[in-house]
């Protein structure tokens, strides 16, 4: 099997190969960006509370004195180095902000995204199984109803009935501020913090304060995926092979579940792979609306203290993640479907 | 009477595509026409705050005076939903007709012309699509605020970027498949100038997908705005009223128990977005004979003429459109280009 090892190997690397353009492009247009706002980072963060002098030193220091061209090597240099300075306005490198808020961010995330994968892929299952029956059609509706749901006002419904009427769950932030000061943060992701130090108390607050903005967020995306792995599977389910299955007599769940359901799956995970993307964009919406410390709250706290090189940081590490996932999600599907490989 | 010849593939549409593409019209019109005339339909101005001489309550839980009760600055609820359909119309209208002045130029052009320049546009405009939306419309938004302020066009162009790279996907991908069949390929032969060859050829040929995809997109527009307003990135609060702005400020309200701030203007925003899916399903199966023919024998619901909604919000339309330009591709395929 040489062959298709090479063949699989291959597909790496050109893949690979392929985001770096799309890495520099984004990462060109990430710093034109920044660089058309008018007047210097410096200015618009710190210019009402330092002396002209000061200003000017800092300017220095920063090399926003140096010419454009220069400048955008030097980003890119930082980029590479994992070193995109500090912020202006509080002092935090941005590496410091990318880790402790980030962490956050991928916490809700990938709840959120397992809520949208579990919810997605049972009800498009079940509506695509059961077609044309009562469960289709309220599965379809409720996936064309969630989707016109912004994110942050399914969040406000949320909050309402389970933090005002019924009092069940927290609204607001990662954890107890108790716990938060208690908590020995090791890996910065608190479900798994809390596992590691053993303390079932803990783990409770932190999971509790997770189920609101992750269900919100999971089930906005999910209305995507119903119809997507509806259709899909309904594709599958036309194809010879099925017909044929059904020719042997192989009972219809048997069908479903061994020789539709795995090709129906492909393409569900290219696009569930995009909707992570989508998901860091919605990420930004949840924590506004939760008080969820995460990088998202962090850009529009430092957006409206116009600090440039916090924002920057920022964003480029959104740019970059992103192009990575894609990859990622590409060798992912070369890795179960081969035609993908050899197209 | 026979109806016009435009209209004749509405009158043949059937059963449920014909229901979406109705139950779509009716929900934008009433939209619409609270958009237009907004100033004979809401009670009180957008920000008034007293009336004869009375200061609203704070808050007011909904009464006769206030049928959708009051914000906590005193505004009446009802009035800055009716109002803040006409701010939506208004961005939601410049957003479409910028992205489309840009995108299908653009992706005409890149398609038919090709080589480089196609490759280089294409690499520009998948990294922008690759982008996460919502940040790309923030970031804009925030560098035009400080110098245009935070208005209805600020906040159209902020859209428009992000909805430029899917006209331009679809409308190119389409002509790179259309450009070599035989009446392209004859128009050329005969000696037909390039002008000639993409503005009445391949043009007509290529442009049927786009009124669904820009109200599909319109859709997905309401929602970007509305996402905009809530992280204060929208328009400027004593410019106008916006969905999005009431949400954000609701959102404190939540945990005090007051549901009429947030509930309102929140589903004036699932409404009108769904409305807009409705109608693009609609024209959808309306534009394209293939799908129409195809439903009569075997109707089905309107979704399966998407098949493939890719990457949410933003990313939907032009996945969809792009797959639907490569019918003869075998179905299921997933083309990321």
């Amino acid at each position: 099997m040489s062959s298709h090892g090479t063949s699989l190997r291959t597909y790496i690397l050109t893949r690979i190969a392929l985001a770096v353009p799309t890495v520099l492009i984004l990462l060109t247009i990430v710093f034109l960006l920044m660089r058309v706002a008018p007047g210097d980072p410096i200015t618009s963060a710190l210019g009402a509370r330092l002396p002209a002098e000061e200003l000017e030193q800092r300017r220095e220091a920063a090399g926003y004195d140096k010419p454009i061209p220069q400048q955008y090597v030097e980003y890119l240099g930082n980029v590479v180095t994992l070193d995109m300075g500090e912020s202006l306005t509080d002092n935090r490198t941005v590496t410091s902000i990318i880790v402790d808020n980030g962490s956050a961010t991928l916490e809700l995330t990938i709840a959120a995204f397992i809520v949208a994968v579990v919810v997605g892929v049972g009800l498009g299952l079940l509506a695509g199984r059961f077609r044309d029956t009562p469960i289709d059609v309220g599965s379809r509706l409720f996936g064309i109803i969630i989707y016109a749901f912004p994110v942050f006002f399914l969040g406000f419904l949320a909050q309402l009935l389970f933090g005002s009427v019924l009092g069940w769950l927290p609204t607001s932030g990662r954890a107890s501020p108790l716990v938060e000061f208690e908590l020995n943060q090791i890996t910065h992701f608190y479900l798994i913090d809390t596992l590691i130090s053993g303390n079932w108390s803990q783990f409770w607050d932190v999971f509790t304060h997770l189920i609101l903005p992750a269900a919100t967020l999971g089930l906005v995306i999910s209305g995507v995926l119903i119809r997507l792995v509806r259709v899909n599977l309904l594709q599958t389910m036309r194809g010879d092979y099925v017909e044929a299955a059904r020719a042997r007599g192989v009972g219809e769940r048997r069908i479903v579940i061994h020789h539709a359901f795995r090709n129906a799956l492909v393409p569900v995970v290219t696009i569930a792979g995009l909707q992570f993307a989508i998901l860091l964009g919605g990420a930004v919406l949840t924590e506004q609306t939760f008080n969820w410390p995460g990088i998202g709250s962090e850009l529009i706290r430092y957006l409206d203290q116009r600090d440039y090189i916090a924002v920057q940081g920022i964003i480029t590490i959104f740019a970059v993640f992103v192009v990575l996932i894609s990859v990622l999600i590409d060798i992912v599907t070369a890795f179960i479907d081969p035609r993908v490989r050899y197209s | 009477m026979r109806l016009p010849h435009v209209l004749q593939p509405v009158a043949q549409t059937r059963g449920v595509p014909r229901w979406i593409l109705i139950s779509g019209v009716v929900i934008v019109a009433f939209f619409l026409i609270l958009a237009i005339f907004a100033p004979l339909i809401a009670p009180y101005g957008f920000d008034q705050v007293e009336a004869d001489g009375m200061r609203f309550a704070k808050q007011a839980s909904p009464d006769s005076q206030h049928l959708f009760g009051t914000t906590v600055q005193s505004t009446d609820v009802l009035s800055r939903v009716v109002w803040g359909s006409r701010t939506a119309i208004e961005v939601v209208v410049l957003a479409v007709v910028f992205s489309l002045a840009i995108g299908v130029p653009l992706g005409l052009f890149s398609g038919y012309v090709g080589g480089r320049i196609d490759r280089f546009l294409v690499l520009i405009m998948d990294a922008l699509f690759a982008f996460p939306y919502l940040l790309l419309a923030i970031v804009i938004a925030f560098l035009l605020s400080d110098t245009f302020g935070q208005g209805v066009v600020t906040a159209a162009v902020a859209i428009t970027v992000v909805y430029v790279p899917q006209y331009f996907r679809v409308i190119r991908n389409h002509v790179i498949s259309v450009r070599e069949e035989p009446y392209v390929e004859a128009a050329r032969a005969l000696g037909a100038p390039r002008r000639t060859i993409i503005g009445r050829y391949i043009f007509y040929n290529v442009i049927q997908n786009v009124p669904s995809l820009a109200t599909l997109n319109a859709a997905d527009a309401i929602l970007t705005l509305a996402a905009l307003g809530f992280l204060g990135y929208g328009i400027q609060p004593t410019d106008a009223a916006e969905w999005g702005y009431d949400l954000q400020r609701a959102i404190d309200d939540a945990g005090a128990g007051i549901w009429w701030t947030g509930l309102f203007p929140g589903l004036a925003i699932v409404l009108l977005v769904t409305g807009f899916t409705l109608l693009g399903e609609g024209l959808n199966d309306v534009i394209n004979p293939l799908i129409r023919y195809q439903r009569i024998p075997k109707p089905d619901i309107p979704a399966a003429a998407r098949p493939l909604e890719v990457g949410g919000p933003a990313a939907a339309g032009a996945a969809r459109a792009a797959t639907e330009t490569r019918a003869h591709d075998p179905p299921g395929e997933v083309n990321r280009e």
